[in-house]
């Protein structure tokens, strides 16, 4: 049933025996699919990404493109709570500072989480145990991690607390998260999170679930605790807005797959993929007029079942006609350099794409 | 109420129950005998019917052993004076005496009077006014101390206190003191509060009624519970029947309404100052059920000896029984006859040839199938007077053919009938029905189902049974809710014409509340023949008026009789000396009631 | 805490007070709007006009209803006294009425049959409880296995067999047919194990049908809780799966389930009529039953107010664990 062909990763091609990477985290052609009764789901279907300590990646995609099943992939929590289901198959490597997660032992994998790698949520509310003190949370993941007792704990949490921005963290740290208000139950989520020094950090809409003004002052705490603690950050998001100015690299997905990678900055300024182009152009800047600003991806996304033949983006694309043949439609585009340490899959040549970009995109922008 | 939580399935569930009744019933045999095949044995069942009008294994009966009673219903009350129910009066032997009571005998014997604590029948003065009695030696209460003739006369005396002891028989009240003018012993201005004028007590052995008006059959209203002695210093008033002062050879040990009762050995009691009561059993115990069906169960597997209540067995326990210990049944006549009534209030059954039409059109073969069949309900009944009644002729007399060529109901008749009442094209008329008695109901569509093919539209009005007095005991009511037919059922309180007809056919008792005579009969002849009753002393005069009485009403054709009712009880094969007996309706006669073993 | 305590036994006993006189009204005021005279009721066949009239005065039929009402509530801490016709009854305070029918003050009725409806009622429910929190966690935790579709269709089964056919099943089986028991309800003051002979019947059959319940409940409430986020972000610590099940999933999967407990307890206390009457066990249902019978007015307003007491108990009882539980609850 699982079809796990070509590898959609261009670069690295690594093969199972492939020894271990030098950077702090590498992901070769992760595939993770769940068999459900209407077919296979193909959520991710070979990613391939590097990333160092000290650094963020951005992952974009819409709802649906697979980031979430990327992140939850690495944590090893792609299958955790599919009681009685059919189990999700995953494929691929994961390596974390010279260990491969995939193949570990998961009790392994298990210590790992909280303490080496450790998760933000999108929504803190419904993340967070609604009947735990937040200061009983954050000592619970102190002490999974760490022998001592519950003072110590205790100790440890409000000082994470105040680390994070909370006022008086002492007492605040016996409050319930419902006695929070949201930008401060995500910076206690954040706290808990970082309350191991865990030297990953994926961060899922970290702030989707708030507003616009606690969105900024969370994402600078994010970057802030980043240079602190020298950690290396995913963050992942569908705005593009949220990561322009944090993420070094960027790498955004469509229908489970890598559509764009690349340093920030040539991503945002010399995108070379139609889908990418889409993103920028719906992504709110203040600069803007309200009416123009925002020019949506016009179509869904796709069905990850039945995923469109040739260039999975193609049913939703302006310029599928563009290349000759039809073959937008019938064969995969494989992503190639277009740039320094910048990919794209696309069909149309560097110069179409060049020319569409500078004459019809960015002007609108 | 309930918690229980059905859904859809419910149906699907009682269809699995029905199955499963099967393998239900068999598991409850395990504990009782096995010999269904009516003989009788030494130490199994007597056979089926052994005990009915006749006594079965009375020479098997031991001394000792504890006697089970389980009842689906507590008495209404133990105390003497209050209880109505015909168990409780049955049941009040134990524990009760009377200056005269009824034979220790099977059928129709056990409706006769005999002597209890006077040491004969009485001495009735030649006007049948005055009934002299004079009491035996050795009678004693509970606490030793003799029962005098003035504990006699505290005991009737208490029937006047009817707005503290409500609900028991007002016979005595009515015949002694017709015009009321006794306030009863609570309000006796008296010292010894025995102001009651009718009754003379010249000694301690010797007790006179003087009546002003002459009943024949006073002696069977001295028989009655309600005639018990009271002694006045044990009297709790309302409280009373929670433990009554025994002056029999049981006294109450235990009992909390509703759940049980038990009564252990009166030691004071003397057998031989006791000419009716054999008293076998150590000990009686009653357990009350919630659910009839649990009694049931039970009595098959051997748990219980006998239903307190003597209603019969419900239907799924009588199947079961019937089936597989048939010969420890009695299936006796009840003395109930259960029957449809016409109120001549309600148009067109002021007509005499419309209330001929229903009679005649009914069948009556499918109001006994209603009834429960043959066995479970009784004989189609023919007319009105009880079989157990004396002068009663049972299915010989059938003014209407009854239970002979009209059975399946005769449509020709029924119609001639309709015409000679100016109905031709038949009428629309509402029969009344208690809501709480299923096998009525199944009456009342019965019925409904026969009049429709002669063109009589009935609707069937279900109102609350307990409510009956209210309702259907209201002749306005009764009038404004067009209720030309009601079902209902009679038994007599005492085996006479009196006993069981009086509140039915006399125009004296149409009440306004309460009512009785559901007909409205106002008839002179009956009221005549029932005046002439009271004074007619010779047991075959009485009989014949009887007779009369009955056919009077039958030829007024004022009810439509169902069935001459049966009952199948069940007696358990430890019991011995059983009999059942006219005097109580056909039930078992508890007092001397024996156990084959001891234990 | 202690506002919030503070607040719910205050709206406890305003809703008693409102349930007494809700009560009082459709036992006494309904019969009166439907012409039915109650008085007459408990007066026998030969209904004696003057004895009617006694019952009407004892029970203050003819009073206004307001003054009936506070009667009623003066009884339950003075006491009463009933009076007509030369005889005097008083009924000691709690005085909850007195039956005419069986010449008893209801307090007693109540106080005596109350411990074998709670003995009923508590015992059942530890066993559903043990049962149907163990079928119903494991079922999710092996949703679609052979032991999730097996326990499930015995859980259908449990809850659609009406207990008086599963009781009359065990009761054929174990009591008459095996002999194994007696059947019998014995006080506990009497004998331990008598007691309890009596009683484990109407326990497995009264625990069966809500065993089943709870089972279905707590399988679709568990399944539903494993799915939450903050059972992803305990997972995300680095917590093992058992402890992610205890902590954090159970404590979530309890308060549905308490919900439940506190009503159906209250209920039952009220309502385990079928059970106590296929039983035979003199507790409140059975009272209620034989009242309803009898037309026994008085037990079967006492029966129901000390049924709505349960109730509001339960409720409160479980209100105050809710808090407990979920301290979201505190603020409301």
């Amino acid at each position: 049933m699982t079809e796990l062909s070509k590898s959609g990763a261009a670069v690295g091609e690594p093969t199972a025996a492939s020894p271990a990477p030098s950077a702090f985290l590498e992901v070769r052609d992760l595939k993770v699919h769940f068999p459900t009764d209407d077919g296979l789901v193909k959520s991710v279907d070979g990613l391939t990404f590097q990333l160092e300590k000290g650094k963020t990646l951005g992952i974009v995609g819409e709802s649906g493109s697979g980031k979430s099943v990327t992140s939850l992939g690495i944590m090893g929590l792609h299958t955790a709570g599919q009681y009685g289901k059919r189990k999700a198959q995953i494929s691929g490597e994961i390596w974390l500072d010279g260990t491969e997660l995939l193949s570990a032992d998961p009790d392994h994998v298990r210590k790992l989480r909280g303490r080496q790698m450790a998760m933000i949520f999108q929504d803190p509310l419904s993340a967070l145990h609604p009947y735990y003190t937040i200061g009983q949370q954050i000592v619970e993941a102190y002490r999974i991690h760490h022998d001592v007792d519950k003072k110590t704990a205790k100790r440890r949490a409000v000082e994470m607390l105040d680390r994070v921005g909370i006022p008086q963290p002492d007492k605040r740290v016996d409050n319930y998260p419902h006695e929070f208000s949201g930008g401060m139950r995500q910076r206690a989520m954040i706290a808990m999170s970082l309350v191991n020094n865990p030297e990953l950090l994926i961060a899922d809409e970290p702030t989707t679930a708030l507003d616009v003004t606690v969105q900024a002052q969370i994402l600078d705490l994010i970057r802030d605790l980043q240079k602190e603690f020298g950690s290396a950050v995913i963050i992942i998001t569908h705005d593009l807005g949220v990561v322009a100015e944090l993420a070094d690299d960027l790498l955004v997905m469509y229908g489970g797959r890598c559509v764009e990678r690349g340093p920030a900055e040539k991503v945002f300024y010399e995108p070379r993929h139609p889908y990418t182009w889409g993103l920028l152009g719906s992504m709110p800047r203040l600069d803007r007029d309200q009416q123009e600003r925002l020019i949506p991806v016009k179509g869904s996304p796709p069905s990850l079942i039945n995923v469109p033949s040739g260039c999975a983006f193609n049913p939703r694309c302006p310029y599928a006609d563009v290349p000759k043949d039809n073959v937008t439609r019938t064969v995969r585009p494989e992503l190639a350099e277009v740039g320094s340490k910048h990919w794209a899959a696309c069909h149309m040549s560097q110069e179409q794409r060049e020319r569409i970009w500078t004459e019809e995109i960015a002007p609108k922008l | 109420m309930t918690t229980q939580r059905t859904s859809g399935r419910r149906k699907q569930a009682l269809a699995a129950a029905a199955v499963v009744a099967a393998l239900l019933t068999t598991a409850a045999c395990g504990g009782g005998d096995s010999d269904g095949d009516g003989g009788g044995s030494k130490n199994g069942a007597a056979g089926f019917d052994a005990a009915n009008n006749k006594v079965a294994q009375a020479d098997l009966a031991k001394k000792g052993g504890t006697l089970r009673f389980g009842g689906a219903q507590d008495a209404d009350s133990w105390d003497t004076t209050r209880g109505y129910y015909g168990f409780m009066w049955n049941f009040s032997r134990y524990y009760s005496r009377q200056l005269v009571t009824n034979a220790a005998e099977p059928g129709k014997a056990g409706a006769g009077v005999t002597p209890d604590l006077a040491t004969g029948l009485a001495k009735v003065s030649d006007d049948g006014k005055t009934y002299t009695y004079t009491l035996r030696d050795g009678i004693t209460w509970e606490d030793g101390k003799p029962i005098t003739s003035k504990d006699i006369k505290y005991g009737i005396e208490r029937v006047w206190a009817q707005d503290v002891l409500s609900g028991g028989p007002t016979y005595l009240k009515e015949v002694l003191d017709p015009k009321g003018e006794y306030p009863g012993p609570y309000k006796d201005k008296s010292k010894d509060k025995l102001g009651l004028k009718a009754i003379e007590t010249p000694d301690d052995k010797t007790i006179v009624f003087k009546l002003p008006k002459a009943n024949s059959d006073f002696e069977e209203m001295l028989a009655l519970t309600s005639a018990s002695p009271v002694r006045q210093d044990k009297d709790t008033k309302s409280k009373y029947g929670l433990h009554p002062f025994s002056s029999g050879p049981y006294k109450f040990h235990s009992y909390n309404p509703g759940k049980d009762l038990t009564l252990v050995r009166n030691t004071e009691w003397k057998q031989e100052s006791d000419p009716v009561r054999k008293a076998y059993p150590d000990k009686i115990t009653v357990q009350f059920f919630s659910d009839a069906n649990q009694l049931d169960q039970r009595l098959l597997s051997g748990d219980l000896d006998l239903d307190i209540n003597q209603t019969g067995m419900s239907p799924q326990g009588r199947t079961t029984a019937l089936k597989e210990h048939k010969a420890n049944l009695d299936n006796p006549v009840s003395g109930y006859i259960r029957y449809a009534v016409f109120p001549q209030s309600v148009k067109p059954f002021d007509n005499i040839e419309c209330r001929k039409a229903v009679i005649l059109g009914a069948d009556h073969v499918s109001l006994q199938t209603a009834r429960g069949g043959p066995v479970a309900g009784g004989e189609i009944g023919t007319n009105m007077l009880p079989p157990s009644v004396p002068g009663a002729e049972g299915q010989k007399y059938d003014p209407y053919k009854i239970a002979g060529e009209n059975k399946k109901g005769n449509v020709a008749e029924a119609k001639k009938a309709l015409e000679a009442c100016g109905k031709p094209n038949g009428f629309k008329t509402t029969i009344a029905v208690r809501n709480n008695k299923p096998v009525e109901v199944a009456t009342a569509q019965s019925l409904q189902a026969s009049l429709k093919k002669i063109g009589i539209t009935a609707e069937i009005d279900q109102y609350d049974g307990s409510q009956t007095a209210g309702i259907i005991g209201s002749p306005s009511n009764v009038k404004k809710k067009n209720y030309g037919i009601i079902i209902m059922g009679w038994g007599p309180d005492f085996p006479s014409v009196q006993g069981y007809g009086l509140p039915l056919w006399d125009s004296d008792y149409i009440l306004e509340s309460g009512n009785n005579n559901y007909a409205l009969i106002k008839d002179k002849e009956i009221d005549g023949l029932f005046d002439k009753y009271v004074d007619t002393l010779d047991d075959a005069g009485k009989q014949q008026i009887a007779t009369d009485i009955n056919h009077k009403v039958m030829e007024g054709a004022y009810y439509l009789p169902f069935v001459f009712e049966k009952f199948v009880n069940w007696r358990s094969s430890r019991l011995a000396n059983v009999y059942t007996s006219d005097g109580y309706s056909g039930m078992y006669d508890f007092v001397n009631l024996g156990l084959k073993s001891s234990k | 805490m202690l506002a919030y305590l503070i607040r719910r036994l205050f709206a406890a006993a305003v809703m008693l007070v409102v349930i007494i006189m809700v009560v009082f009204g459709i036992f006494f005021l309904v019969p009166k709007w439907a012409g039915v005279d109650i008085a007459s009721s408990f007066v026998g066949k030969q209904a004696d006009p003057a004895a009617v009239e006694a019952v009407r005065q004892k029970l203050g039929l003819s009073d206004p209803i307001y003054s009936q009402v506070w009667e009623f509530f003066k009884g339950i801490f003075t006491g009463r006294t009933y009076s007509g016709g030369g005889d005097v009854t008083h009924c000691s305070a709690p005085c909850f009425g007195y039956s005419f029918r069986s010449e008893q003050a209801i307090w007693p009725v109540l106080t005596d049959r109350f411990p074998v409806t709670l003995a009923l009622a508590l015992g059942a429910a530890l066993l559903w409880l043990l049962f149907g929190l163990a079928a119903g966690v494991l079922s999710a935790l092996k949703r679609g296995s052979l032991w999730d579709r097996g326990a499930m269709v015995v859980a259908l089964a449990g809850v659609s067999l009406p207990v008086y056919f599963t009781g009359m099943i065990a009761l054929a089986v174990f009591a008459f047919g095996l002999d194994w028991l007696d059947a019998q309800y014995v006080p506990l003051a009497d004998s331990f194990t008598g007691w309890f002979g009596g009683l484990i019947l109407p326990w497995i059959t009264l625990a069966f049908l809500y065993a089943a319940m709870y089972a279905r409940i707590t399988r679709a409430t568990m399944l539903e809780i494993l799915g939450e986020d903050y059972i992803r972000t305990a997972r995300a610590k680095g917590l093992r799966e058992p402890v992610v099940i205890r902590k954090h999933a159970m404590r979530s999967t309890l308060t549905p389930i308490l919900t439940m407990l506190g009503m159906d307890l209250g209920a039952l206390i009220g309502g385990a009529i079928l059970t106590e009457s296929t039983f035979n066990l003199p507790g409140l249902g059975q009272a209620v039953l034989n009242a309803i019978k009898t037309q026994d007015l008085p037990v079967i307003l006492g029966v129901t107010l000390i049924t709505s007491l349960a109730v509001l108990i339960a409720n409160l009882v479980v209100d105050v664990l809710y808090a407990v539980i979920d301290p979201r609850v505190r603020l409301a």
